[in-house]
């Protein structure tokens, strides 16, 4: 009599998992089929270069684009010799000292901050205190913040997982322990940091919250780092929350899924290079 | 000279690592300096406490946001978490390896999915689906807790993956070598074993759910009044300052900088217990 309560107990569990799981692939195939579908046919050359016209409910996306590539490459310029610098110190000087347990804290505190309070920060600090107004400027440093801990986090689990001979092998040589660091533990680590700098570059595609207040709205193409541009994800907000064109909102979102589509790509590849040289290292 | 140099480098090391703590005090100060002012003049009881959202005429109560967001959070929760946790014992004990790796980037794209993506899927999608079902405009708590969940999946599976792979080979085989059947070993055994990974997973999941915003504002319906259904519109903190931010000024400004602080001290709360959770599992 137990026992069979527990065989339908048991029938019960895995049904329910395994209908959690397919939940989960039909909302991802749902969202994807469903923008893609109506967002894919609209891309065209056109579409990519030229200028949005009559407010973006005709013409294209161009000065998004280059407004997005140059938020993103400064958000990294900044976040990424930083990020890194940090996980270097978290996990070859540090040790578990006071001053490691305060930037861990404040490394996640700072993954855990909303991006909208990353917004009010940025609009406080950079727009108005620093003067930048709205603009590349602002709304790149806003991002930079926002990606730090991504960065920090991957590169520290990189750097930790280089093997404690090689270090060894390094120090026994003469070398000193930045020698060690520079040219032996970094190099082997650089995969696996490249890898945290282009989740970085695709968390910082699809932001949008932040930007919203720091990089303004212009349909403009920018001339310099102190022009406001408008990213493609507020483009896109834009044309959905004032209904200016659903038609272009399927196709903006259709370009950001497939460049985001390319970073995830790019990552795993990077991954799995990593574990067949980590592997190749191993059988030696 | 060469020590000099090593000590140079550690030192300059140690200030790029400062650098973080540096900006999140920076965001605690000028998030403050703009928002407490006003607290101090309109009253911390008062902002939180009060009913009615309206600032032209002077009226700064986020007590219906605060709800809001709790709802929304709470909803997001309750449909999110059993299928998170599910699809984490299935990773982590029972997806056979092809299936697992093809499972994993799915969970990833899931993850790098922009918001506003989300949002727009949501507009069309869900708040269409609860339209045509209910009678109702569509933006509601239901629409923006379904947005909510598929948005922190990733998050609490991950975590949730983590801690039940970290849970000691041994104390598995000891319950099935007693005769357990698996499903037995992992509700008696494995899942208590990770609890307090399982808790970090959901904290961190709720601090994404209270944060987020450009899918919640897109499907939620954004009017500033206590919600009394499921199929009522609502609006978050978050919400809030999004959507007003672009054209406050003086009291109006500061008041969305006080409800930056009351999110900024909500997500430091949950931080913190998360961090305690942590030390706790490692000790």
């Amino acid at each position: 009599m137990q026992r069979r309560s527990l065989r339908i107990e048991e029938t019960l569990v895995k049904a329910f998992i395994y209908f959690s799981v397919i939940c989960v692939v039909f909302a991802l195939f749902n969202i994807l089929w469903h923008i893609l579908s109506h967002g894919v046919g609209l891309i065209t050359w056109e579409f990519i270069s030229s200028y949005p016209r009559d407010m973006g409910r005709a013409g294209g996306i161009l000065p998004s684009i280059v407004g997005t590539a140059c938020l993103v490459a400064l958000a990294v310029a900044v976040a990424a010799p930083i990020g890194i610098l940090t996980a270097t110190y978290l996990a070859e000087y540090a040790g578990k000292s006071g001053v490691m347990r305060a930037v861990r804290f404040s490394i996640d505190t700072l993954a855990g901050v909303p991006s909208i309070v990353f917004g009010l920060f940025g609009f406080a600090f950079l727009v108005i205190f620093c003067g930048f107004r709205w603009s590349i400027l602002s709304g790149g440093l806003t991002l930079a913040f926002m990606i730090l801990p991504v960065i920090v986090r991957t590169s520290e689990e990189a750097i930790k997982s280089v093997p404690y001979e090689y270090r060894e092998c390094s120090l026994a040589l003469g070398a000193t322990k930045w020698q060690t660091v520079a040219r032996v533990v970094l190099p082997a680590a650089a995969p696996g940091i490249v890898t945290g700098i282009i989740l970085g570059i695709g968390r910082s595609v699809g932001e949008t919250a932040a930007i919203m207040l720091t990089a303004g709205s212009s349909l403009g193409l920018p001339t310099s780092i102190m022009d406001p541009v408008r990213s493609l994800s507020l483009h896109l907000y834009i044309l959905v929350s004032e209904g200016v064109s659903f038609e272009m909102g399927y196709a903006t979102a259709s370009v950001l899924i497939i460049l985001i589509f390319c970073v995830n790509l790019i990552t795993n590849l990077l991954v799995r290079y990593m574990i067949t040289k980590r592997m190749g290292a191993g059988a030696h | 000279m060469r020590r000099r140099i090593e000590w140079l480098i550690e030192k300059s090391l140690l200030l790029s690592a400062i650098v973080g703590t540096l900006i999140v005090m920076l965001i605690a100060v000028f998030t403050f300096l703009e928002g407490f002012p006003f607290l101090a003049k309109y009253g911390i009881t008062s902002f939180i406490t009060g009913k009615v959202w309206d600032p032209a005429y002077g009226e700064f109560g986020i007590l219906s946001m605060i709800i809001g967001t709790f709802y929304v959070t709470i909803g997001a929760l309750i449909i999110g978490v059993p299928i998170a946790v599910a699809c984490a014992i299935f990773l982590a004990e029972m997806a056979p390896q092809p299936l697992a790796r093809l499972f994993r980037p799915i969970i990833e794209l899931l993850a790098g999915i922009p918001t506003v993506v989300y949002g727009f899927f949501g507009l069309i999608v869900i708040v269409g689906f609860i339209k045509s079902h209910f009678d109702v405009p569509g933006f509601s708590i239901l629409a923006a807790s379904i947005m909510l969940a598929i948005m922190i999946l990733p998050t609490v599976i991950n975590i949730s993956e983590d801690a039940i792979r970290a849970v000691p080979k041994q104390y598995k085989e000891g319950s099935l070598a007693l005769g357990a059947t698996h499903w037995q070993t992992i509700r008696y055994v494995i899942l208590p074993g990770a609890r307090s990974g399982l808790i970090s997973a959901i904290f961190l999941g709720m601090g994404r759910a209270i944060g987020e915003t450009m899918a919640v504002i897109m499907v939620a319906g954004n009017t500033a009044l206590i919600p009394t259904s499921m199929l009522d519109p609502v609006r978050t903190l978050t919400i809030n300052i999004a959507l007003e931010m672009g054209y406050a000024y003086g009291d109006h400004s500061s008041s969305l900088f006080a409800t930056g602080i009351v999110l900024f001290v909500l997500i430091i709360c949950l931080n913190a217990l998360v961090t305690r959770l942590k030390r706790r599992v490692t000790e």
